[in-house]
């Protein structure tokens, strides 16, 4: 086991290598502005500002040369460098905003793991009853609205500056936890439910079709002739089995969010990791996109690692030596 | 039926299912019953509705979709009138059932010794560890070796034949007065099925539990039980006591039934005879004698004519489902059985 994971790992820093180089690579190969004109803003005309400007950033290095550089500050000092248009290193920068997006992510999926999976275990078990339909009816809407129509009407509805019914704090009022949690609780409300959203009409869709599928099993007739509650079936030998492949998407649900929930955290004007990512990307900020793009990365690789440890605690047949 | 009690009794049961293309009628007004400590076989093709019958005496065949009428009484209690609560205690309980494919009816997530305690615990109040030590108690029983260190396996670290001994452990935990086994050698290897049939006759003998064995081989009903019912399109064609099925048998589809099990005492050269034609479809099933479209011996009134289910003239134990006179059905069966002196085994 151990040996698995730390081969593992070793698969991720080879993937995080190939990441940041085809990110570099894009970058170069890409038209985009050009970082030391934007930097030099309205004295761009001074060329001879945007040479000192370049000269500092290593700008005018073959793209090459630059990347080594990079990745061995990386690699020897887990150094990403600094902002081209702050000089604020980026690592901290990135760190400073994880725990918002994280708070934005781990909240949602709190809300669409307690709303998707009763929702589908009650449609599995009463499939084409009236609750099943109206439930599959819904989640069908849920699925179709995008996170930034969603969350706009959310916003024009219940946002306490603009909506038509003021009960939620709206956008731009993100308090972090540590400050006051009754403030960060209120202000995430809304953009837990708008991310949520989506998520749980698709978990429940997830789980009543595997569910639906699980219960026709041979071992279900078993646990019935046991002399088993139907709520043992059910939940003890039924979801037990269709909830595997709910935990291997959620697992990885969870890592790609974390890289950045850019849509909800740009509507609800959250300062999380999406948005400085969004800001970087805009402003041709090389190592700010580079370290966005790095730590998404991981966190995605990381929750892969997690998900197939997980699935072997999970389901005893793929169990890892 | 020697005299004893009678433990598990089915009148006239019907079973019907509703689908988008009409009534399945599963089981078509099915009789049997079942002595305290006795041993009965139903023999048929699938679809005869022999598990369905079965299915429904644990009420695993309540749904929705499902139309169930006759009676079915276990120790003089009705079972198809019964509430949730009332089935759910007699399942696992005082009958318990094991299925076919032991591969597919143990949760793969679970240990076995899990698994057993779970059956334990359903019908008993026991301590974790009263109940584990149980479990490898029950493990033993059925014959699985090192049964202490196996109760912590998974299913599918076992094999398929310990699998199965596995299920019945499970399907014993409660010291049930009625095992109902359907299938339970057709999945497995034809060395492992004889020594899952002779677990089955054991336990039953020191147990003192009757057995329902459901197969569509009469070579495995002639191996443990002491009668056999033959269902037919959901109907009971002909039941007796194991010897008037094989060596008497008086329905041409017993008949037929025998005639395509492969045996040693007849000449190799000897073909054996498949039963013509195909089972016929419970949406639509057919009139008169419900066997009459592969019957060799059909006449026309048995397209019209629903024979009753009818004792054998001077048979004790012996009742037939045939519009055939008596002695032309022993004529019939004397010839085909010709050439072997003596009937079958």
């Amino acid at each position: 086991m151990v040996t698995y994971i730390l081969r593992r790992l070793l698969w991720a820093a080879l993937l995080v290598l190939v990441v940041s180089f085809v990110t570099f690579v894009i970058f170069y190969a890409l038209p985009s502005a050009d970082p030391a004109v934007l930097r030099a803003g309205a004295r761009s005309g001074n060329h001879a500002l945007l040479e000192s400007i370049r000269d500092t950033l290593g700008l005018d290095e073959p793209w090459y040369v630059q990347y080594a550089k990079y990745m061995e500050r990386l690699l020897l000092h887990f150094d990403f460098g600094f902002s081209y248009r702050t000089d604020a290193p980026v690592r901290e920068q990135i760190f400073d905003r994880i725990p918002a997006t994280a708070s934005l992510v781990l909240g949602a999926a709190a809300v669409w793991i307690a709303v998707g999976i009763p929702v589908g275990v009650v449609s599995a078990t009463r499939r084409r009853s009236w609750i099943d339909r109206i439930a599959m009816g819904a989640t069908l809407v849920a699925i179709s609205a995008p996170v930034y129509w969603l969350g706009l009407v959310v916003l024009y509805l219940f946002a306490d500056d603009i909506g038509r019914f003021p009960l939620f704090k709206g956008s731009g009022s993100y308090v972090p936890l540590t400050e006051s949690p009754a403030g960060w609780f209120g202000s995430l409300l809304l953009p837990w439910l708008v991310l949520a959203a989506t998520a749980a009409a698709f978990y429940a869709r997830l789980l009543r079709g595997n569910l639906a599928g699980v219960l026709s099993e041979d071992y279900i007739r078993t646990a019935r002739a046991k002399g088993l509650s139907e709520r043992a079936v059910v939940w003890r030998h039924g979801v037990r089995s269709a909830i595997t492949p709910v935990v291997t998407v959620l697992g990885l649900d969870i890592g790609i969010l974390l890289g950045g929930a850019i849509l909800t955290e740009t509507v609800f004007n959250i300062p999380g990791v999406g948005r400085l990512a969004f800001s970087a990307i805009r402003g041709a900020d090389l190592p700010m996109i580079q370290g966005t793009v790095l730590i998404g990365a991981l966190f995605i690789i990381l929750s892969n690692l997690v998900v197939d440890v997980l699935y072997g605690f999970l389901d005893p047949r793929v169990r890892i030596g | 039926m020697s005299g004893k009690r009678t433990l598990l009794e089915i009148e006239d049961l019907r079973v019907g299912f509703r689908t988008q293309d009409g009534l399945v009628q599963a089981v078509r007004g099915a009789s049997l019953e079942v002595a305290a400590g006795g041993a009965l076989g139903i023999v048929g093709e699938s679809g005869s509705g022999k598990s369905v019958a079965m299915l429904t005496v644990l009420g695993l065949t309540r749904g929705p979709t499902a139309e169930i009428a006759g009676e079915i009484r276990f120790e003089g209690r009705d079972l198809v009138g019964a509430r949730e609560s009332e089935l759910r205690a007699v399942r696992g309980g005082r009958i318990a059932m094991i299925f076919q494919d032991p591969q597919s009816s143990m949760h793969p997530f679970y240990r076995v010794g899990r698994q057993l305690v779970e059956a334990l615990k359903a019908h008993q109040t026991m301590t974790r560890t009263a109940a584990r030590e149980r479990a490898v108690e029950l493990l033993a029983l059925v014959g699985i070796p090192e049964p202490r260190r196996r109760v912590d396996a998974y299913p599918h670290e076992y094999s398929g034949g310990m699998r199965q001994r596995a299920m019945i452990a499970m399907a014993l935990a409660n010291d049930p007065e009625l095992l109902i086994a359907d299938e339970p050698t057709t999945a497995l290897d034809v060395t492992v099925q004889a020594q899952i049939l002779d677990l089955l006759a054991r336990l039953r003998e020191e147990l003192g539990m009757a057995l329902v064995l459901l197969t569509h081989d009469l070579g495995v009903v002639a191996q443990v039980t002491d009668e056999i019912a033959v269902m037919y399109a959901g109907e009971v064609v002909e039941r007796g006591s194991r010897e008037a099925i094989l060596t008497a048998p008086e329905h041409p589809y017993t008949w037929g039934l025998l005639r395509s099990i492969p045996r040693l005492d007849r000449p190799r050269r000897e073909e054996l005879v498949p039963i013509a034609g195909s089972p016929p479809s419970l949406l639509a099933p057919p009139s008169g004698c419900a066997f009459h479209p592969r019957c060799p011996y059909v006449r026309e009134a048995h397209r019209r004519v629903h024979p009753p289910l009818d004792p054998a003239p001077g048979a004790v134990v012996h009742d037939v489902r045939c519009l055939l006179p008596a002695t032309t059905r022993r004529r019939l069966w004397r010839e085909l059985a010709a050439p072997a002196e003596g009937g079958a085994r």
